[in-house]
């Protein structure tokens, strides 16, 4: 085991031995130890590695994140695991603005709540929230998968691609062209498998949840609308 | 960008450290805001005595025999404390506003920061470790308190145009974010007889809330009128007499976290300036919720 105490050693230090980690490595398993909320932990690591914080992060812990388990032992500011390529970020805590946007891949598992924004963009990741999360949260999601065991708020799947998103609360509003759509056996299959590696297979069954998706009416050209472009 | 700390004691064992952790968590929201910092605290003045904190570019000319002048004047005992460019008048609280009018008069130069029973507002430009030392902030003490640390976007990086705004007695304002409907309210505000010293976004939704006081809302309803009747981005956090305000705008880009435990109620644009209070492991944090009011009063 690595411990690196974040307040004597410095962010730099930090993150330059993390990057300098390629492939395979020895050094597998690594601490941060007195994180306080500082900003860009154990971003654009590119190794099979275990990471795990002690502690609160600030902006984009993880950001860019490929092969890597970085687990947070604490909360995350705005940005965590933001464009997320692989690998598996897990927080015990709550996640503010924009979790894991942009992600084109890996697994993003807040067990608290993600407030606004949550999966903005996402790309191929998978999100595991098992709270709630805030208002515009899979804006423009274009792939991937949303599971939410709380509460959405506001205008959820707004301009979605083909994200799909599972919620097992309440959606305060849906945003334009998303709507609920049929749950499958698929869906439920799938739903069961980032449950259990979402590391909430005990908290909710899959047939709770409701399936939204996009209508498929809004981000198609459409001949009759040519005169508004 | 800019940086806002702000901290409401509900552990009186803690007020004489007030200035102290404000001066560690405003440092800390440096690069958040490099321009400028303030820091409003309030601290009883005793019995029946109100403050007058003023400004001036040119404090040996203008805080000079300003206290006996000042004591002519209203016919009242003043007590001066004069702090680098600023300088804290304490007078009868009944002649308050007595005192500000003599002091416009006697030495035109000079701006008020703030006046009030309890308000203190000492900014400046500068670096917040820098700003803070000038004024030693972390040597008073006091009951709840407000720091911004500024990256200026909306108007001139001037002494005036740093935060805390007060535009009541006891009141002030600090702000993340920028209006884009403050040229309209501004006059609207003037229209109704409020007045303003600078162009400055954030002065006018001070103004917009101290109105509100006036009329006799409460402050909870006030910052529910900054939702409906404000356009633009903001996280404000509000100061009045016995208490400690938060809102944000619907779209909330801009952060802020809340900690809360049985001894304070902390305030940070980031958890970064939360880290080094008492008891923080345990304290129960969270984002403040978009268009959601917090207050906190004793």
């Amino acid at each position: 085991m690595q411990t690196f105490d974040l307040s004597k050693e410095g962010l730099r230090a930090l993150n330059s031995s993390l990057h300098a980690l390629k492939g395979q490595t020895n050094m597998t398993a690594w601490e941060v130890i007195n994180p306080k909320g500082a900003h860009a932990i154990a971003a654009g690591v590119d190794a099979p590695v275990d990471i795990t914080v002690r502690g609160s992060t600030g902006y984009y812990c993880a950001g860019m994140n490929k092969l890597a388990t970085i687990r947070i032992k604490g909360s995350a500011g705005p940005g965590v695991a933001e464009n997320m390529m692989s690998g598996t970020v897990i927080i015990d805590g709550d996640a503010s603005q924009y979790a894991g946007a942009t992600g084109r891949g890996g697994l993003l598992v807040i067990k608290g709540n993600a407030s606004s924004r949550c999966g903005i963009s996402m790309k191929g990741i998978d999100i595991v929230v098992h709270g709630n999360i805030g208002h515009m949260s899979c804006f423009m999601a274009q792939s991937g998968n949303m599971v939410v065991l709380g509460d959405a708020g506001e205008a959820l799947g707004d301009s979605l691609y083909e994200a799909r998103l599972f919620v097992r609360g309440s959606v305060k509003s849906l945003g334009a062209d998303c709507i609920e759509k049929e749950m499958r056996p698929e869906h439920i299959a799938l739903l069961a498998d980032l449950l259990k590696r979402g590391e909430a297979d005990g908290k909710a069954r899959p047939e709770e949840f409701k399936r939204y998706g996009s209508a498929r009416k809004l981000y198609n050209f459409n001949i009759d609308n040519a005169s508004a472009y | 960008m800019c940086g806002i700390v702000g901290l409401f004691l509900k552990d009186p064992k803690l007020e004489p450290q007030l200035g102290a952790m404000l001066t560690d968590m405003l440092i800390t929201m440096t690069d958040r805001g490099p321009d400028s910092a303030g820091i409003a605290i309030y601290s009883s003045a005793g019995k029946g005595l109100g403050k007058l904190t003023v400004q001036s570019a040119h404090p040996e000319k203008d805080f000079k025999d300003l206290d006996g002048d000042l004591k002519q004047a209203i016919g009242a005992p003043v007590a001066m404390l004069v702090k680098s460019t600023h300088a804290v008048l304490e007078v009868p609280l009944g002649q308050l506003e007595a005192a500000r009018s003599a002091v416009a008069q006697l030495r035109p130069g000079i701006k008020v920061m703030s006046s009030g029973e309890n308000i203190e507002i000492f900014k400046e430009v500068g670096l917040p470790k820098d700003v803070a030392a000038r004024f030693e902030v972390a040597k008073m003490g006091g009951t709840h308190g407000i720091g911004h640390t500024r990256m200026a976007t909306e108007s001139a990086v001037t002494t005036m145009g740093a935060h805390p705004f007060s535009t009541g007695s006891d009141q002030c304002l600090v702000h993340n974010g920028s209006l884009s409907n403050h040229n309209g309210v501004r006059r609207e505000l003037k229209r109704l007889g409020m007045t303003f010293e600078t162009e400055n976004d954030t002065e006018v939704g001070a103004a917009f809330i101290s109105h509100k006081l006036q009329t006799g809302e409460t402050l909870g309803n006030a910052l529910e009128a900054t939702l409906t009747d404000l356009d633009g981005f903001f996280t404000f956090v509000v100061g009045t007499h016995n208490g400690f305000g938060v809102v944000r705008d619907p779209i909330a880009c801009k952060p802020a976290v809340m900690a809360e435990t049985d001894q304070y109620v902390a305030f940070g644009s980031e958890y970064r300036a939360l880290v080094n209070l008492p008891g923080i492991e345990a304290a129960r944090v969270w984002e403040p919720e978009p268009a959601t009011v917090y207050f906190w009063e004793r």
